[in-house]
């Protein structure tokens, strides 16, 4: 591939659920590609970026891993209204967890007109001993919002990388038939160094600016 | 212990008069005074907690506001850019009073605009917001003392516990517990509860402390929360309220004074464990911090040593880097001690808040992880608000921490731009090695002092709220015998803070060893030396102690303060 005909596009994914499901462990899995163990709760929110190339594209995304502890819930919009897909983490083993998806995803459907890419993620598949959420009713209820739907483990490292690689094909769907979409584009010769070196405030979407451009929310199966 | 005490006493030999102190001086340079200082210098011991406690009352808190301030000026200043636009080149007069308005930033401004109600609701919408989704009481099946709670409350373990710290609300709900769980002491809080309220109501007095055979409890009732101290140890009574304070400061620091307020006053019987679930470790963390760290006893902070030069180098690049909007503080922490602090011009930081951010680093691993972007409430700043904190650590070991305090919810971006060019600058002109090397080498050796049978002691400057000890090295190399330097040094402040009348030097000779405390205006110093030391050696050493503390000032304290 002609490395002049790359595009480039910058990308904001945030992180939901419950405390505990497992959140900060799939994004470092993915980011970092490790699993530990004594990963500690989130204070706030936790930044992120990856970068990937897929499709003519150099994907950068940056991701917000948010903390699951009832005194943080409320910082949540601030990071979900900007973000271009948005991956609701439960953990298989604990059904409450999975209850507290359907509130994301009405809370989501309320605040959010924008189009955003939704991504559930059923986590800790590896305790299969303790399954308390089915596969059938996950991938079914991914169906009626209209979301990707994966399993995962963090710890043996499985779904994760298919789970951000559907991510990012949909986001570049988005990027393409959706103007205005909210995310940026990098001008491909810039180095990509530090993601902070330009001083150019990074692109947010604009509220009324997108409004328009996308009246159906939820995304478009690639 | 008690028998101690009192031998103590008779032997205690203490001094008083100003002309005695004056000729005990022996230099007339206080070390480490400053007329600039970068922290709030707060000073006296007793100003801090208790005052107004003789009559039952306590201080309110002053400072709410602070905060609503500093976002009034963001507003006006982005209605001031926005007036410049939409009348571009005007007149030259409205232009003006903008920028008055600008400066006036305590008064209240008649003209509301929308724009300013908007940052505000921003601001009020980080506050957990707990108006809607109260859930149903939880109820209390514990009150009857099942078996287990039984086993928890009477394990020798649980009853051996040197301190206890309780926070219960004022319905009697357990709010946080030290040792053992909550749920298992709900019969105990609860009583304890009972003796705090019967005392208000029935006596229409405050319940202050109840001795009970080699134990102190301690109460301290503040905003629908009941704080309850019980030691075994020396702390004093007002020292167990200076603890209890703490406690206090570290819940408004999670939720804000305004959230605490509002919950009690919509559900007087709201469980608090809710939204302060995952802060436990803060609490439990900062009162290990209190165990080891005299700083939170004296109110001050210790700075890590460095060249004068080298720390000016660092502070430049944070001024220089960091020069943005509605960033009120920047500060660097390396395993408990303050590199540096920039402030916004008029913005201090208090001793206590500043402890309230070290145990939040101190607490948090999560940060080692990424950057990382959090609300946190400083009390003595403002009580009623957050601010956002941007944390990241600067080098790969993770000692190195950089918070860049902001009151704009919105500007983790930049303030990360910020830190990415003052790590590239720190590494550079290689300070972020100087701090490594610092840390690396600790503090220094009371050797370095070169004073005979002086084997520790703590230095505060009053004027610049810093503190600077030597490492602990042997006889205080166990933790038995640093407990026992931590309590000789609980005794001899209490002694010296508390004892009706303020003394000014005291003398006291211990089985083991030998302390001299002296209190002046300028600084507080508590040393302690061998058994054999006379009270006459004892003030030439420290006399001398001085001379090397003033001598050493540059690099043992922050002396001047930088702001943006
Ligand atoms: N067995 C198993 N354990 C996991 C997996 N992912 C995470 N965990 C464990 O679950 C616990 C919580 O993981 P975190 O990644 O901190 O969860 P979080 O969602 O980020 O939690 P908050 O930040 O508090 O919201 C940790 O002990 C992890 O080791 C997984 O795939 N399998
Ligand atoms: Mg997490």
């Amino acid at each position: 591939m002609n490395d002049l005909n790359m595009k480039s596009l910058e990308a904001k994914v945030v992180v939901l659920g419950s405390q505990g499901v497992g959140k900060t462990s799939v994004v470092i899995r993915y980011v970092g590609g490790m699993f530990s163990k004594a990963v500690s709760p989130t204070i706030g929110a936790s930044f992120f970026t990856y970068k990937l190339t897929l499709e003519q594209y150099r994907v950068k995304l940056q991701v917000w891993d948010t903390a699951g502890q009832e005194r943080f819930r409320s910082m949540a919009p601030m990071y979900y209204r900007k973000a271009n897909a948005a991956m609701l983490v439960y953990d298989i083993t604990s059904l409450e967890s999975f209850y507290d998806i359907k509130d994301w995803v009405k809370e989501l459907k309320k605040n959010v007109d924008t189009p955003i890419v939704l991504c559930l993620l059923g986590n800790k598949s590896d305790l299969e001993s303790g399954r308390k959420v089915s596969t059938e009713d996950a991938a079914e209820y991914a169906a009626s919002i209209d979301a990707l739907f994966y399993e995962t483990s963090a710890l043996k490292n499985t779904g994760i990388e298919d789970a951000f690689l559907q991510v990012s094909k949909q986001l570049i769907h988005l990027y393409e038939t959706v103007p205005n979409s909210g995310m940026g584009s990098l001008i491909p010769s810039q180095p990509a160094s530090d993601m902070f070196a330009s001083d150019q405030p990074l692109t947010l979407p604009d509220r009324k600016e997108v409004e328009s451009a996308g009246q159906r929310s939820g995304n478009c199966p690639c | 212990m008690a028998a101690e005490v009192r031998e103590a006493e008779q032997i205690g030999n203490t001094s008083d008069s100003d002309s005695v102190q004056t000729e005990l001086l022996e230099t007339n340079e206080i070390p480490g005074k400053s007329e600039n200082a970068l922290l709030v210098a707060t000073d006296s011991f007793e100003d801090l907690n208790y005052a107004g406690l003789t009559n039952g009352t306590l201080p309110t808190v002053s400072t709410s506001g602070t905060i609503h301030s500093l976002v009034k000026k963001k507003a006006r200043r982005a209605s001031a850019l926005l007036d410049e636009n939409e009348a571009a080149g005007d007149n030259t007069a409205s232009s003006d009073e903008t920028t008055n308005a600008v400066d006036q930033e305590s008064s209240e401004v008649s003209g509301e605009d929308s724009q300013e109600d908007h940052l505000e609701s921003r601001l009020t919408d980080l506050s957990l917001n707990e108006t809607e989704s109260l859930p149903e009481e939880i109820p209390m099946t514990q009150l009857i003392p099942t078996s287990s709670d039984i086993e928890d409350v009477n394990s020798l373990e649980w009853k051996q516990q040197r301190r206890h710290i309780f926070i219960i609300s004022e319905s009697g709900k357990p709010v946080y517990s030290r040792h053992g769980s909550e749920d298992k002491l709900v019969t105990i809080m609860g009583v304890m509860q009972a003796l705090v309220i019967c005392t208000h109501d029935f006596q229409k007095d405050t319940l202050r402390s109840i001795v009970a055979g080699d134990h102190k409890f301690v109460f301290m009732c503040r905003d629908h929360l009941t704080f309850i101290g019980i030691t075994r140890g020396r702390e004093s009574t007002q020292q167990m309220l200076l603890q209890l304070t703490y406690m206090y400061n570290q819940v408004i620091s999670v939720l804000t004074l305004s959230t605490l307020t509002r919950i009690f006053k919509q559900h007087r019987n709201y469980d608090l464990r809710r939204p302060l679930s995952g802060a436990e470790k803060f609490f439990d963390n900062l009162l290990n911090l209190m165990d080891v760290e005299p700083g939170l006893l004296l109110s001050s902070v210790r700075c890590l040593p460095l060249d004068s030069s080298v720390r000016e180098n660092i502070s430049h690049s944070i001024v220089q880097h960091a020069k943005v909007k509605d960033l009120v503080f920047a500060l660097i922490i390396a395993q408990n001690q303050l590199v540096t602090l920039v402030r916004m011009k008029k913005y201090y930081i208090h001793p206590m808040d500043l402890h309230l951010i070290i145990n939040l680093i101190n607490a948090s691993e999560s940060f080692k992880a990424a950057e990382s972007w959090t609300p946190i409430c400083l009390p003595k700043f403002d009580a009623c608000g957050f601010l956002q904190a941007h944390v990241s650590y600067l080098d790969e070991e993770c000692h190195t921490c950089l918070l860049l305090l902001s009151v704009d919810i919105e500007a983790f971006y930049i303030l990360s731009e910020c830190k990415a060019k003052i790590k590239e600058r720190l590494v550079r002109y290689n300070a972020l090695k100087a701090i490594n090397d610092s840390l690396r080498r600790n503090s220094y050796s009371i050797q370095q002092c070169s004073i005979s049978d002086l084997r520790h002691f703590l230095y505060k400057s009053r004027s610049i709220a810093q503190y600077t000890s030597p490492e602990l090295e042997a006889p205080y190399h166990t933790k038995e015998e640093q407990q026992r330097l931590f309590d000789l040094y609980h005794y001899l402040h209490d002694r010296i803070h508390t004892s009706g009348r303020q003394l000014k030097i005291l003398f006291h000779v211990g089985p083991y060893e030998t302390l001299l405390g002296w209190v002046t205006q300028g600084f507080e110093l508590y040393a302690v030396f061998g058994p054999l030391v006379t009270k006459t050696i004892a003030i030439h050493a420290v006399n001398k102690l001085l001379r090397w503390i003033k001598k050493e000032e540059d690099r043992l304290f922050i002396l001047s303060s930088v702001t943006f």
